[in-house]
């Protein structure tokens, strides 16, 4: 359901911060309000500061943070980058994905979890690495696997 | 009450250390929380304050308070500057990480912090751009473009506003320096900002944050608001990015600050000249910023007698991977790959063979062994048909499968390309569907239509697999030459090195016979 008036009022509390080249700015500001950039915001934010539509669909479709559906309960990013690979990354993914129940770059479809890729987060010494909810967990192993898939679940 | 030191950088963090924290804090010490030295073999890492000064301990777990309060724990180290991991670095940049509270004002004072500043403030900016060029200091980013001459450029061209941008867009594997000092020492950025605004009259500064790293867009927001006071007039704000890794190009990050697409600009104009809004912008790695406060505090002999060549001054190393002791390693340029993976590295982590070595991220080459002599130094890498970068190292064992390392650098090139140019854009996605012929050792048949008469440029024949790794290196040659900016024109890098010094994973052979004409 889009509650285009919290939306309005989230874009025009924004608006009283006077940021220049506020859309990424006002984009997050949304995500983390809404968990997703509704594409029922385009018009209002294209109004807001003063750009076409298509400017704005293009800035959201262009970067991969910008969601424009709700996330899953739980996200597990897991990174997928040379240095976790050379740690045995693709294997753990394997069976990240098994364990999950859904395939890297999905959500399930019960909306209880999703698998991510990212590309490196700098902890690269210590991988394969995930955040689990925006907790970093390193050195995922088989039980680290089953750790985090008992843990979405809850 | 006993004091304890432990970090709260987010690698000390994904293996543990709040429990560990927690744990002490719940036996009476008063828990201090620092950045990390950067060895993760050893975090999380306490150390615990006597009379002897900070007793170092690690791993611990949170099972292990007794035991090292007691001053018993087989992890014992001892002074972390004895550890055989410190023993040799040369830390300018990282002086500070791992030993002070990164928010804390009292103790970045304390430890020499706003010293360049000061002395900046008492100069003329002619005279600090006149110092970060004497230092030698050259841009830690990637090109290695020396950052005084940037300067310089700035200063000279007059306008109403000009800006400090930093690039904290660290996208690359094996790369975490940018990290850990902004998590660990993020006043030290701030004071070289600060010091770059002085030098070429800018009032603003950016720092563009890749979403990717939390904890650091946390520390720098909470300690940009802590010193305001002291770099006014001067100031500065955190913008994040939004996971795209082309952003990392300056031009391309200018224009995700201004509320864009992150596509890459053509050069010229300079952003030295036409940068964020049109105006002259200082667009420095956070590395290259970090390093000036210690240029202008200490002189910019004292940085540019450490180096080698024309590579003046230290290198913070990342080594990372498939490796025992993995981590920030800053030493002066000139040491050899082969030092810093078999003994700082010790090796890899898997205890097989070493393979290859990836060095500056996923546009970097893949080197093997035999070329361990290598010495750390711009000019010496580029010989090798390599670069430096953001100074990363990705070790492999001889478990990798090379042709599948150079497919997945095609697919990430695929994956991240703004779409300005067509060679990065398409040829990318061409790159992948040859690989996986050459690998698959299936060439490339003779379509129905390539075998009609009227079509007169096609191939009418199966291409050979000599053919096809030949076509691949006709590939890589129009990314190199024919893309804007390093996404595709340094995708080549790994894909040739990889071909170049492990054809033996590209398989050989032809599988198929040549199509009769
Ligand atoms: S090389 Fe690729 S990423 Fe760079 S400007 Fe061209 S299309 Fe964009
Ligand atoms: S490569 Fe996975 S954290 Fe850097």
């Amino acid at each position: 359901m889009t509650d285009i008036a919290g939306i309005q009022t989230a874009i025009d509390r924004f608006m009283q911060s006077d940021t220049r080249g506020a859309l990424l700015p006002l984009l997050h500001a949304l995500q983390e309000e809404f968990g997703h950039v509704d594409p029922a915001a385009v018009p209002p934010i294209a109004d807001a500061l003063n750009l076409s539509r298509a400017e704005v669909h293009g800035v959201i479709s262009f970067y991969h943070d910008f969601r424009t559906e709700a996330p899953a309960r739980h996200v597990v990013k897991l990174c997928r980058a040379e240095s976790c690979q050379s740690r045995g990354g693709a294997a753990i993914e394997a069976q990240l994905s098994h364990q999950l129940g859904v395939a890297m770059g999905h959500a399930r479809k019960d909306g209880q979890v999703a698998l991510e890729p990212v590309y490196c987060l700098g902890l690269c010494a210590i991988g394969p690495n995930a955040l689990v909810d925006d907790r970093p967990v390193a050195r995922i192993d088989s039980a680290r696997v089953v750790a985090i898939a008992s843990e979405v679940e809850a | 009450m006993t004091r304890v030191f432990i970090s709260k950088d987010m690698a000390s963090l994904a293996l543990g250390a709040d429990a560990v924290a927690q744990a002490f804090a719940e036996a009476g010490c008063e828990v201090v929380r620092t950045g990390s030295y950067g060895l993760f073999a050893i975090e999380p890492l306490v150390e615990v304050e006597t009379d002897e000064g900070r007793v170092a301990y690690g791993p611990v777990g949170p099972d292990d308070v007794a035991a090292v309060l007691g001053g018993s724990h087989g992890a014992r180290i001892g002074a972390i500057g004895d550890h055989p991991f410190f023993a040799r670095q040369q830390r300018f940049t990282f002086a500070r990480c791992g030993v002070t509270d990164p928010l804390s004002l009292a103790d970045y004072t304390a430890h020499g912090g706003w010293k360049g500043l000061e002395a900046a403030i008492g100069l003329s900016p002619q005279d600090v751009v006149d110092a970060v060029k004497a230092s030698g200091l050259r841009g830690r980013g990637g090109a290695g473009f020396p950052t005084g001459i940037k300067w310089q450029t700035v200063l000279d061209t007059p306008a109403d506003e000009k800006f400090i941008v930093c690039n904290a867009d660290e996208g690359d594997s094996g790369t975490f320096a940018d990290r850990m000092l902004m998590e660990g020492d993020p006043y030290c950025l701030i004071e070289g900002m600060a010091i770059a605004g002085h030098a070429v009259g800018a009032g603003h500064g950016y720092i563009y944050i890749r979403s990717e790293y939390p904890f650091a867009i946390e520390a720098m927001r909470e300690a940009i608001a802590r010193s305001a006071g002291k770099i006014a007039p001067f100031t500065l704000e955190v913008r994040v990015g939004a996971g795209a890794y082309v952003c990392g190009e300056e031009t391309a990050l200018l224009d995700s600050i201004e509320g864009k697409r992150g596509q890459v600009r053509a050069k010229p104009p300079l952003p030295a000249i036409e940068g964020l809004w049109g105006k002259p912008t200082v667009i420095n790695n956070v590395l290259s910023l970090a390093a000036v406060p210690f240029i202008l505090a200490e002189g910019a002999q004292a940085y540019a007698d450490v180096g080698f060549g024309r590579s003046r001054g230290t290198m913070p190393i990342q080594i990372a991977g498939n490796v025992r002791n993995g981590g920030l390693y800053e030493v002066g340029f000139g040491v050899t790959l082969g030092e810093l993976v078999n003994e700082i590295g010790g090796g890899t982590a898997s205890g097989r063979p070493v393979r290859a070595v990836q060095v500056g991220g996923p546009l970097g080459a893949y080197f093997p062994p035999s070329m361990f002599h290598l010495p750390f130094d711009y000019e010496a890498f580029a010989q090798a048909g390599g670069l430096i970068g953001h100074a990363g190292i990705t070790v492999f064992d001889d478990s990798v499968d090379m042709a599948h390392m150079a497919r997945f650098a095609m697919e990430f090139c695929a994956v991240e390309s703004c779409g300005k140019c067509t060679p990065c854009r398409i040829g990318s996605t061409r790159g992948v569907e040859l690989i996986d012929r050459i690998v698959a050792k299936a060439p490339r048949a003779a379509g129905a239509l390539e075998t009609m008469p009227q079509i007169r440029n096609a191939s009418r024949s199966a291409r050979s697999h000599d053919q096809e790794v030949e076509l691949l290196r006709d590939l890589c040659d129009t990314m190199k030459h024919g893309s804007l900016c390093a996404l595709g024109g340094f995708t080549p890098y790994p894909v040739l090195s990889a071909l170049d010094h492990f054809p033996e994973d590209f398989g050989g052979g032809n599988a198929l016979p040549e199509a009769a004409e």
